[in-house]
């Protein structure tokens, strides 16, 4: 889908992006980590041509972004920034209208599509003819989820989206994220460097510094197949919470044991990973939940019996 | 003076016309040059942001024009655009630029990166962004610089009026030229509440919201316009011969007031300054002006004088005051100044002060030429027999005839001579005269009349209607006054008179001011 192929960018002396490659497949999250100043934002602001690479080439559905038009490149990129930048003096209906407009779409259909997405970001309908600095921060944000995502870009890029925001707004606005459908369908490249959040919302990661990518693969792999003391100190911090998030109910599966369904328990995707797993204790007053796999084997487990798969698996990941 | 005692209300009814008309003149002058300005400093501004490499430059040059005293920036502009509404639109236009360019620049700049990021990555293109983003996020910015051009521009307007442009600097000047508080502030109250005004007009504008941006954008070039059409529509109603009087004598008994109450004279007049008066008379861009009639740059400028048949303007005959006791001292003073008395008409003085003012001769040379033209010039006795002090005002014309006096004292008298040369205005002079510092001076009948014995306007009107009985006057009352006698008069009459360029004048056959006024009224 996008193809980043030695890519660099250098300011004057410096090589802000020194070689860069990787490539991102049809509905992937990526996720570029990483501290201020290693490259991630400029790497993403390349991909849309925000900033214009040194050498290397990009591709996306293997055309070069080099050989268009950049206006019309970008109208085909959501991109989402991290001070949302929406236009002060536009309203929030003509804040999300803007792409449309752009594309010359009639007015009606830029009705109906900022209608939907509205409803889908739990955003009130009169908010549309209000100005952004009367909207709080979280609900700002959401408005510039919509802008991008308005004339459904198969291409999302987002610089720190979620940087601005207080922790509680934040994960709430997280579990929307992996909530949303629209989301699910799209290729997204985003920044950040909360390393919590990089696991939570990442399929894959990029952990670059200094301009070069140290180490990108599944967030499981870099927490537990780090490739050198740079990226394991980079994790090292609440490190069992990312292990609860990096490990999957899948890649627990064999290690569960085999049970028969519990009716009255509530029922999981395999899919899911085990933080949110063991979060479901607290909410659910059951003593087992259900996990179900390619719709039809289930197995019933217990909080105990989730915690020992997973010292079982980070001990065979250890050997391995 | 005391006659105007007049509130400044009164004379605010009194000239309301006027004062209309120079509001309204004030208000175009300041709008249609506000408008080029935005005009030229918007798309300037937003060159310097999109060309970075100029902004120094432009910034600069912007900046030099602003420190440029406004009255100078006016004088540079006579050469190239004469004088008139043009000049002065063109510098008050210089003055608007540096504010209007700036704010443009600063504004764009300063509007927010996230903002502008966002618009490129969205796909607007540079236009899009100039339009739909940087412009209307900078707006109250540049409105702030159009407000600070606004006032600077309503503030130097009363300028224009010094190269006929009109405006309120009509009745400032002239009032400040006239002594005439009452003028002045019905020039400069209302030019400081249009200031005011205006400044709290744009004040609103700049503060309007989002919301109702778009209808002031739309609405803003619209007001500009009309507030121009002000200046435009009153400049419509031109006669076929245009005016310019200098600002003291528009308001002068003895100047347009008069012109307007006993000849009747009816004639498109815009009001300049004494400097630039002559040159533009002689490069017909007024026709009739108000001078004084031994002027060397009425022969500069091939000007001719129109006579004055009804008398209004006072005779100004210049003859030597010499305090008595001098003349009991020496007693060959008197015949000898009156040696030049009658030798000197209107058309000789002139003369000699063209070749002093214009040709830059020195007045002893001028002085001597003509004493020995007129067979009047000896040699110097070189006698040790006292010192005669002989004072003069400072210009040209007193500085020749000081030095013909000095000359002829030495020639035909055993008196040593010294001059006191440049005492200034009639007030030093006449005080060194009694306070027996010098012993005579050349002064004339009209400011004998008017500026010493300060006579009432009753007195002047019966006084002045021939030099004879002005004379006598004057003569009269300085010998019981002050002791001083009038000597006889030299000739020429240096009054306030009203002159033409002489081919127009003998093209159409004007050769008084009656004349002027059959002719005007037959159009």
């Amino acid at each position: 889908m996008i193809k980043v192929d030695k890519v660099s960018k250098y300011f004057g002396g410096v090589k802000a992006v020194d070689g860069v490659s990787f490539e991102v497949g049809e509905q992937e999250n990526l996720i570029l980590l990483g501290t201020s100043g290693c490259g991630k934002t400029t790497t993403l602001k390349m991909i849309n041509r925000l900033i214009e690479p040194t050498k290397g080439s990009i591709y996306i559905h293997g055309k070069n972004i080099m050989e268009q038009q950049p206006e019309i490149l970008r109208r085909g990129i959501g991109y989402v920034l991290q001070n949302n930048g929406l236009f002060p003096h536009y309203t929030v209906a003509q804040n999300i209208a803007v792409v449309p407009n752009l594309l010359k779409w009639d007015k009606q259909k830029t009705e109906k599509r900022t209608a939907e997405l509205m409803e889908k970001l739990h955003l009130d309908a009169s908010y549309l003819n209000i100005y952004p600095n009367e909207l709080s921060g979280g609900q700002q944000q959401r408005i510039g989820l919509a802008r991008a995502l308005v004339s459904d870009p198969p291409v999302l890029l987002m610089d720190e989206p979620f940087g601005a925001l207080d922790n509680v707004t934040r994960s709430k606005i997280h579990a929307e994220f992996k909530a949303l459908d629209e989301l699910k369908r799209k290729t997204i490249i985003m920044v950040t460097h909360d390393v919590q959040e990089a696991f939570e919302l990442g399929d894959r990661i990029c952990l670059m510094d200094k301009g070069k990518i140290v180490q990108s693969g599944t967030p499981a792999q870099l927490l537990f197949n780090p490739v050198n003391d740079f990226v394991k100190d980079f994790l090292k911090h609440q490190r069992l919470q990312l292990e609860f998030k990096a490990i999957k109910l899948i890649d627990l599966w064999e290690l569960l044991p085999e049970l028969n369904k519990e009716a009255k328990a509530s029922s999981f995707e395999a899919g899911i990973n085990l933080w949110e797993a063991l979060e479901s204790f607290k909410f659910n007053n059951g003593e087992t939940i259900n996990i179900s796999k390619d719709q039809n084997q289930i197995k019933t487990v217990s909080f105990e019996q989730l915690m020992t798969a997973f010292y079982q698996y980070k001990n065979h990941q250890a050997h391995e | 003076m005391n006659e105007q005692q007049q509130t400044l209300w009164q004379f605010i009814q009194q000239q309301a016309g006027k004062l209309q008309e120079q509001t309204l003149q004030h208000i175009g002058l300041t709008f249609i040059s506000l408008c080029i300005a935005v005009l030229v400093g918007l798309p300037l501004g937003i060159l310097i942001v999109r060309k970075k490499q100029f902004a120094g430059v432009v910034l600069g040059i912007a900046g030099v024009l602003q420190t440029i005293p406004s009255i100078a920036l006016l004088g540079f502009m006579i050469p190239l655009l004469g004088i008139g509404p043009k000049p002065a639109i063109v510098a008050l236009l210089l003055y608007a630029l540096l504010p209007i360019i700036r704010n443009t620049y600063t504004g764009i700049l300063g509007v927010d990166a996230a903002v502008k990021e966002a618009a490129v990555a969205m796909g607007m293109s540079k236009w899009q962004i100039l339009f739909k983003v940087e412009l209307p996020l900078a707006m109250p910015v540049i409105f702030a610089g159009i407000r600070t051009a606004t006032v600077i521009n309503v503030g130097v307007a009363t300028l224009a009026s010094l190269i006929a442009a009109g405006g309120l600097g009509e009745f400032i000047f002239g009032g400040i030229s006239l002594n005439n508080t009452n003028m002045i502030l019905a020039g400069a109250i209302p030019s400081a509440l249009l200031a005011v005004i205006f400044d709290l007009l744009l004040s609103m504008v700049q503060k309007v919201s989002f919301k109702k941006l778009k209808r002031v954008v739309y609405a803003f070039p619209v007001l500009l316009i009309v507030l121009c059409l002000f200046y435009i529509i009153p400049a419509k109603s031109e006669g076929r011969l245009t005016a310019g009087f200098t600002p003291e004598f528009m308001g002068r008994q003895d100047g347009d007031l008069g012109l307007r109450s006993k000849y009747g004279l009816k004639i498109h007049t815009i009001v300049i300054s004494d400097a630039v008066m002559y040159k533009a008379a002689f490069e017909k861009h007024l026709d009739v002006i108000s001078g004084y009639s031994t002027d060397g740059r009425l022969k500069a400028y091939d000007l001719v004088v129109l006579d004055d048949d009804k008398h209004i303007f006072p005779p100004y005959y210049a003859a030597p005051i010499v305090r008595d006791d001098a003349l009991k001292k020496f007693p060959d003073l008197e015949p000898t100044l009156n040696l030049l008395s009658g030798k000197i008409n209107d058309s000789v003085m002139t003369v000699l002060n063209y070749r002093t003012d214009y040709l830059h001769q020195s007045p002893e040379r001028v002085a001597k030429d003509f004493l020995v033209a007129n067979k009047l010039w000896r040699p110097e006795r070189g006698g040790n027999d006292g010192i005669v002090r002989i004072g003069s005002k400072i210009f040209g014309e007193q500085y020749i005839l000081a030095n013909m006096y000095s000359m002829l004292i030495k020639g035909y008298t055993d008196h040593e001579v010294s001059t006191k040369t440049g005492l200034g205005g009639t007030k030093i002079c006449f005080d060194a005269l009694t306070n027996n510092q010098i012993d005579f001076y050349p002064e004339y009948t009209g400011t004998g009349l008017l500026a010493i014995l300060q006579a009432s306007p009753k007195t002047v009107n019966e006084v002045t209607v021939n030099r004879d009985s002005t004379y006598n006057y004057v003569q009269r009352q300085f010998e019981s006054r002050y002791q001083i006698k009038w000597l006889k008069p030299i000739g020429f009459n240096n009054a306030y008179a009203l002159m033409m360029r002489q081919q127009q004048a003998r093209k159409l056959g004007i050769k008084t001011i009656s004349n002027l006024k059959q002719f005007l009224d037959k159009k």
